[in-house]
């Protein structure tokens, strides 16, 4: 079956079983690795990416849900790594192994989409589903406010 | 010796909670992955006490864990047997869907995912902080579905199409990937919604349960 779907601004025709995981389809098929594989159960978040702007978990999304509508992964959030978020990643270090990186910066991309000045809460409740082995919790938290322009008391 | 007459006489007389336990335990035993039909319920004369008996039938239902998960007593929905709060960590946010980034449809689709185990069915979201019934007796549960400001605004009709016809209430007894379903089917335990409301809508006795 050929699935339409426009990936990261550009059309894509992927003649692929309907059934086959999103995350499959943007990883094994277009090359896109910078979307991850963790636990293929939507309990980490290492595989968020945005379906028309709402985050989903790639590893449970068929690529027909996909079909006729507009994904965005890591490698699309901005042209040049220019976006706010990943410009307050780097100035804070916040990654450690950088495994589920991905994940949490499209988590907090939505969120800032919809909530520019997310509290504390915002923040722990919209990013509560993205897993970090290295604990960078506090780091990715402190990063979300920053490239909010919301000061961080801690 | 007027203390003892006194006695004896007070015994003699039974309480409500205690006949309308006797009622309910005179219906035929089922299964506990069924459901009673209705004719079962036909033995019952008086139609208050048949009533209060087709409710705690219907209880179930609703207190069985693939229907009161999402029914919660909090903020967070639960699972499996539902003595385990959701993972991962959702909370209902402003209108029952999740949080923006934890949406439930972020996971949760159209149908059912067997590959993952993810359940899905149309309209995937948790009851408002005002239907919630995990917890409660079944009498509470009764007289909250009664009420439209803890029932979703339904009169009793709407709440015998909802519980008959509703493509979500519809997954509890089609949950997928091993999970144990609701008793019965949706179109018996409609059937008996539907008696209940014809009955009166009467409410069982708080001690007693199904």
């Amino acid at each position: 079956m050929s699935i339409r779907v426009r990936v990261n601004g550009v059309e894509q025709e992927l003649d692929v079983d309907p059934e086959m995981p999103l995350l499959w389809a943007l990883r094994d098929v277009l090359g896109l690795t910078g979307t991850k594989y963790g636990c293929g159960q939507a309990l980490c978040g290492a595989c968020s990416v945005h379906l028309d702007g709402q985050v989903v978990r790639a590893c449970v999304t068929p690529i027909r849900r996909a079909d006729g509508r507009e994904v965005t992964t890591i490698e699309g959030l901005s042209p040049d790594g220019g976006h706010p978020l990943q410009r307050a990643w780097v100035e804070l270090g916040v990654p450690q192994c950088g495994f589920c990186q991905s994940g949490q910066l499209m988590c907090a991309a939505a969120l800032l989409a919809k909530k520019p000045q997310p509290t504390d809460a915002d923040i722990d409740q919209s990013l509560a589903g993205n897993l970090c082995r290295c604990g960078t919790y506090t780091r990715i938290r402190a990063a979300v406010k920053k490239a909010a322009g919301v000061p961080d008391s801690k | 010796m007027a203390s003892v007459v006194f006695l004896a006489s007070a015994g003699g007389c039974r309480r409500q909670p205690d006949s309308e336990a006797a009622r309910w335990e005179s219906l035929p035993p089922v299964d506990a992955r069924e459901l009673r039909s209705l004719d079962m319920f036909q033995r019952i004369e008086d139609p208050a006490q048949r009533s209060r008996a087709l409710f705690l039938e219907t209880s179930r239902v609703y207190l069985h864990p693939r229907c009161s998960n999402c029914h919660p007593d909090g903020d967070s929905p639960y699972q499996d047997s539902g003595e385990m709060l959701h993972n991962p960590p959702v909370t209902r946010g402003p209108e029952d869907k999740g949080v923006v980034g934890m949406e439930c449809t972020g996971c949760h689709q159209e149908r059912n995912l067997e590959l993952a185990r993810v359940p899905g069915a149309p309209n995937w979201h948790l009851a408002p902080r005002s239907m919630s019934w995990v917890g409660k007796s079944p009498r509470q549960l009764c007289e909250q579905l009664k009420d439209p400001a803890r029932n979703g605004g339904k009169t009793l009709e709407q709440l015998v199409e909802h519980n008959a016809h509703d493509k979500l209430v519809a997954w509890g007894w089609a949950p997928g990937s091993g999970r144990q379903p609701a008793p019965g089917t949706q179109a018996r335990f409609g059937e008996l919604v539907a008696a209940w409301v014809a009955t009166g809508a009467q409410c069982p006795s708080e001690e007693v349960r199904p």
